[in-house]
Formats: structure tokens, sequence, C-alpha cells
């Protein structure tokens, strides 16, 4: 009688087990971003000491440009700090930075001893960081020549991570 | 008297103290708005720290998020326009109560989907128990033996 019902449990088990797989094999850290394709938050930042340039929405209109958000307390944004040196020395498009929540003195300090990638760099007290969503340093966001973020990394870039995406994207959007 | 004074204070220094995590020099004067921004931090995540509210939360970035909301209550925001502008930088996760729409319908009404079949499964055991247990009537062979019983029975 009914024979299929027995299978009932097999076919259960099988959805749940596709949910958890595709489920867990995300990554937690990664939060989706909402402002993938929203223009970028409107800004304007302070430079840091040394420097009498400070970053704002304008800069980053008229071409495709890539937004790094680093500290000189954050660990890891010192771990990615040369696959993106190594980028900006392409010079396929601008590095800009947003130096997040840190101390002037000790922003400049580190960009003396590691070296500057950043075309132009705005000191951000933390409401700018917010309004770019971010939540942990380093961030990076590729934003378009019409001012549109288009993508979103979080964590350090790898030399991976700007072959296998940044690169291919960049000559997406960069028309 | 001295010593039930002590034991008193003891008692006072052993009563537990909520730890707070908004820091004295960030309250706003105006008991209202304060009041306010506490209630939208309770319904905010911290990306930090994940499972505390930004009004539980010691972190920075929590801080930052209650700065930004005492700044724009005190500009004349509503605690819906607060909130909004929150989710569409961080977006919905940073809820803590997940809103109801197309891709959160299950999580809202699983429970409900369940209890469902739930009671049609119970009411499907149940009608079919009940069917079990109400005897067949009697075929016409089965009444006259029956009838035919009773007669027997009545004659001494």
């Amino acid at each position: 009688m009914r024979r299929w019902l027995y299978l009932l449990p097999v076919a259960v088990f099988a959805l749940m087990a596709a949910g958890f797989y595709i489920g867990l094999s995300r990554d937690p850290e990664v939060l989706p971003s909402p402002l993938i394709d929203e223009p970028a938050p409107q800004f304007d930042l302070p430079p840091l000491p040394g420097s009498n340039k400070g970053l704002s929405t304008a800069d980053l209109k008229g071409g495709v440009s890539l937004v790094n958000v680093f500290a000189s307390w954050c660990v890891p944004c010192r771990e990615e700090h040369k696959a993106l040196s190594a980028f900006a020395a392409l010079k396929r498009v601008p590095v800009y930075g947003i130096d997040y929540k840190d101390k002037p003195k000790a922003a400049a300090d580190w960009l003396t001893e590691l070296g500057n990638p950043y075309t132009q760099i705005g000191a951000d007290d933390g409401q700018v960081g917010i309004a770019w969503g971010v939540y942990g340093v380093p961030e990076t966001f590729l934003v378009d020549g019409a001012g549109r973020i288009r993508y979103k990394h979080v964590g350090p870039l790898s030399q991976a991570d700007i072959d296998k995406t940044i690169l291919p994207l960049i000559a997406r959007f960069g028309q | 008297m001295r010593v039930w004074l002590f034991a008193l204070l003891l008692l006072a220094a052993l009563a537990p103290v909520p730890a707070h995590a908004v820091r004295p020099d960030e309250v706003l004067p105006d008991p209202a708005l304060e009041a306010r921004t506490r209630d939208i931090g309770k319904e905010l995540r911290c990306l930090v720290c994940r499972n505390q509210s930004v009004d539980d939360s010691d972190a920075d970035l929590a801080h930052d998020i209650r700065a930004l909301v005492r700044q724009r209550l005190t500009a004349g925001d509503s605690n819906a326009q607060v909130i909004a502008y929150i989710r569409s930088r961080y977006g919905d996760y940073v809820l803590l109560k997940p809103p109801f729409q197309l891709d959160t319908w299950l999580l809202w009404g699983g429970p409900a989907v369940i209890l469902l079949l739930g009671i049609g499964g119970i009411g499907r055991y149940l009608r079919r128990q009940a069917r079990k247990a109400a005897a067949p009537p009697l075929s016409d062979d089965e009444r006259q033996r029956l009838a035919q019983m009773l007669d027997d029975k009545a004659e001494p």
C-alpha cells in the first residue's frame, strides 16, 4: 500500500542535504552588500597629513577605480598591501584609499614604512565607512566610470583575487 | 547594628548591575531622543559581533552606528527612516528581526506549514481509527440469524 510513501524520508533528507550543502559552503564572514550597482555614497573626506588632496565622491567619476578601505591598525591590510601595490603599479585604474578610523600620524607612518599605493586618500572617522556599508577592514570596492559600485570584496585582496576577479571586472566596466 | 549595616552593604555590592555598552559621553541630553536611540539600537545587529544588538555591543562600529542614529534623530528623522538608511547600507542582515518578504516566507511561514501538516496528519489518523472502530452494518443473512436467536431466547 502506497509504496512511494516509504521514499518520503529519503526525499526529505536529500532536500535538506542539498540545502545544507549550499548554505554551509558559503563564507559566513562575507555579507551580501545592498550597495552593488548603486551609486557610491556622497562623501568628502579630508587628506592625511603630508598631502593636500582628500577624497570625495566627485573623484570617483570619469573612469573605473578601486576604492580600498584600510587602516594602519588593521593586520590583514598589511597582508594585502603587497598585492594591492603590485596592482597599483600596473596603473590600470586609480586606487583610492579610505583610511578608516585611524590616527592620521599612524597612517602616515604606516604608508612611509610599506609604501603608498594610493592615488588619493581620505581620512574617515567612521561615518563614511557606515555609508559604504563597511563592517570590517580591509574592504575593496570597484566603482565604474559613472560612480556606481559594481563589486565589493571583503577581507584582504590576494594576487589571485586581483587576477581572477578584479582585472576581468575592470575589462568589463572599462568602457 | 553595625553588623547589619555591613551585611546590607555587602548585599548591595553583590546585587547584579547591568553592564552598559553605551558610553556615558555619547548619551543625548534629550531623554526622549535617547530612548528612541536605544530602541533603534535594539533592532539592529552589530555586524562585528553578529549576535549582539547595536545597543548591547561595545564594538567601535556599534558605537559609530549609535552616533549616526543620534545624529539623524536630532536632525528630525523618524525611527523608520533611520532604520531604512542603515538597512540600505548593510542589507537585511543588519535587522535582528528578519522582515517578511519573498525570500523569507519559508522562515516565517515554516512553523505554520508544519503545524497544518501535523493537524492534517492527526485528522487523517483519527478518521481512519473511527472508521475501523465502527462495526459494518449487518447483512440480511446475519439479521435473520440474529432474529432467530432472539426468538429462541424469548421462548422458555
